[in-house]
């Protein structure tokens, strides 16, 4: 494809260099670059104004002065988030949900989608799939009011099966603290794990059906197939999703945490970007911002890590870039 | 899977092909099941009197059918309020956003558009990077979106990584040869965009129309953070106070009849506007579903 379109450039621009070339080429492809100018405008306004902001993490910001004019403080917000007893809680509470939730969040769709490709009847394959896609169209806000519904210790659907079992005696899981990362990781891993399979469903269904004879007639079982035949095939992807999944660790909990927690619950719920929201309610956006830069810091070394290792083992061919 | 091969490998099962073929199933059901019956219950719930729900009566169907908590659901002038926001939010969104992302997807495909490195790297960094909740509220404040319409809508207008994705899918599924004959047809780079390029990538097209609605239907936190007025609320902040937060409906909108109906109803009308929130989403989805599998595969390419 690139050759085609080199070749098909005017002899003019093969012969400029330099400022002229790029210039004939500007004039040539001016459509292209009109194009971007949106997107541009956007990246600009919403994407590098914003970071331009950041400087007030190292300001003491008041609105009247503006974000050059602020009195320039150094790393003092930064030692009085480090001097706050509370830090490690927060920064430990981010770290376990979003590990937690990988281990448990991140197999189990690999798993399903096996399982989906196993299976013989088409029916129940489809009906598995179409059934379990539907909590991922759930909003976060309704999400939360079905978990807060159904766990309710009086009228919830669980009383149902406590009074089966014939216990009387029910604690309200929904405020006990130390349930709370539980409850946030299984439900995230209930909502989400139908839709993640489509991915990987979709790629086994690609895998050649000559490996499989192949493998048979050398007296591979399914169960033997699995491993040497359906999960090679899917690795390419489990990869780049796992870079990817890695790359929001520390993003955890604007959404679903802000909206589950409660005052009983606070002190294994409260998480960086929680805290962050609840600095800039008290109007200390700068200690805020402090915080929240040093959290991308931590993201973002994060993904170039993951992405390192993975083109690392796999010589330049599952890394995300 | 033809029919021959399907009656070969009939034959040539064995023993433990079949027992792993049993415990498949079985795990499907048992997701089925626990996957499937909380959605029942809750459909089951939206159509039973409050009184069964608090009792614990109902398990799969409706106990005491009853309408009444669609019925206050509909009357509940703020929740048709939230609709239309929520509506207007979502259609001018979606179309501003797939509008914007295209156009910078487009170029990003063609060989010989000079500035692909550059803005690849642009979008990548901005992507990993960010500048975090309050210099983002600073910046948008500062340039006077705060509590309009303009708030919700133009932040989003652009989506990184599904520009990446239409990238992708422009180079693989649009030849490079159609570009060079239509441009000697005498096609501008605009109608080639519009006329050959946009109906060969409808698939991935309308994945990202799937994703970007669902998104912006369900979104709350911009709207909570960057909306002041009530009556500008999307559905989910005000569903957000009648399901999560402690305090309930507001009570001195309502009329006297239907504040005797939400006394004796509460449980009901929560799982009526769950339901009548989550339809139109699901609605949607049926509608594109067909694309679904091709669009998302392209989409998971590396490139």
């Amino acid at each position: 494809m690139a050759n085609t379109a080199a070749s098909a450039k005017p002899m003019i621009l093969q012969n400029a260099k330099g400022f002229r070339r790029f210039f004939l080429n500007f004039k040539k492809n001016w459509p292209l670059h009109l194009m971007m100018l949106l997107p541009m405008i956007y990246m600009i306004l919403f994407e590098f104004l914003p970071m331009y902001g950041l400087q007030i993490a190292f300001k003491d910001y008041r609105a009247k002065d503006g974000i050059w004019g602020s009195d320039f403080v150094g790393l003092e917000h930064f030692e009085r988030f480090f001097s706050n007893y509370r830090w490690k809680q927060y920064v430990g509470n981010t770290v376990k949900i979003s590990l937690y939730s990988i281990a448990a969040g991140f197999p189990v769709p690999i798993i399903l989608a096996l399982f989906l490709h196993l299976c013989e009847f088409n029916w129940l394959k489809k009906l598995t799939q179409n059934v379990s896609y539907i909590p991922h169209f759930i909003s976060t806000v309704v999400f939360v009011g079905i978990l807060n519904q159904v766990f309710n210790p009086f009228t919830g659907m669980l009383v149902n099966f406590y009074e089966l079992f014939g216990v009387t005696e029910v604690s309200d899981i929904r405020s006990n603290p130390d349930a709370f990362i539980h409850l946030y990781v299984w439900s995230g891993v209930w909502q989400g794990m139908g839709w993640s399979t489509i991915m990987y469903v979709a790629s086994l269904s690609g895998v050649s059906m000559e490996l499989h004879e192949a493998a048979k007639i050398d007296g591979a079982s399914r169960f033997r197939r699995i491993f040497a035949v359906d999960l090679p095939a899917i690795v390419p992807i489990i990869c780049i999703q796992l870079v990817l999944r890695f790359g929001s660790v520390m993003s955890v909990g604007y959404e679903k945490v802000f909206l589950m927690q409660n005052n009983l619950n606070i002190s294994e719920s409260e998480v960086i970007s929680t805290y962050i929201y609840k600095r800039m309610g008290k109007n200390d956006f700068s200690f805020g911002t402090a915080v929240s830069l040093m959290n991308s810091v931590i993201n973002t070394s994060m993904v170039l890590l993951v992405n390192w290792f993975s083109n690392l083992i796999s010589d330049r061919e599952y890394g995300l870039f | 899977m033809s029919e021959v091969t399907k009656i070969r490998n009939k034959i040539r099962d064995t023993k433990g092909d079949r027992v792993l073929q049993a415990f498949t199933c079985t795990i499907l059901v048992l997701i089925l099941i626990l996957v499937g019956y909380p959605v029942l219950y809750v459909v089951a719930c939206s159509f039973s009197s409050s009184n069964a729900i608090m009792t614990g009566r109902v398990f799969l169907w409706p106990r005491e059918f009853t309408l009444a908590g669609y019925e206050f659901v509909f009357q509940y002038d703020r929740v048709w309020e939230g609709y239309r926001n929520t509506l207007i939010y979502t259609v001018l969104g979606t179309s501003i956003k797939l509008f914007v992302t295209t156009l910078a997807a487009y170029p990003l495909a063609r060989p010989k558009y000079q500035g692909r490195r550059l803005f690849t790297t642009l979008f990548l960094v901005a992507m990993l990077t960010g500048a975090g909740l309050i210099p983002t509220f600073i910046t948008r404040y500062n340039l006077g979106l705060y509590d309009n319409i303009w708030a919700i809508i133009l932040p989003g207008a652009l989506g990184i990584s599904h520009c990446f994705i239409l990238r992708t899918a422009f180079k693989t599924s649009v030849p490079g040869e159609l570009y060079d004959a239509a441009t000697i047809d005498g096609c501008s780079e605009f109608q080639v965009l519009w006329k050959i390029a946009l109906p060969l990538i409808k698939a991935t097209l309308s994945v990202i129309l799937l994703y970007t609605a669902v998104g912006e239907w369900n979104a709350y936190f911009n709207a909570m953070i960057y909306l002041n007025d009530e009556t500008k609320y999307p559905l989910q902040l005000i569903l957000r106070t009648i399901l999560t937060a402690a305090q309930t409906i507001d009570t001195n909108t309502l009329s006297a009849d239907q504040l005797v109906q939400l006394e004796s109803g509460t449980e009901q009308i929560k799982y009526a506007l769950i339901i009548v929130s989550t339809v139109p989403v699901l609605v949607l989805y049926a509608i594109v579903q067909k694309y679904f599998k091709k669009g998302v595969m392209i989409g998971s390419l590396k490139g």
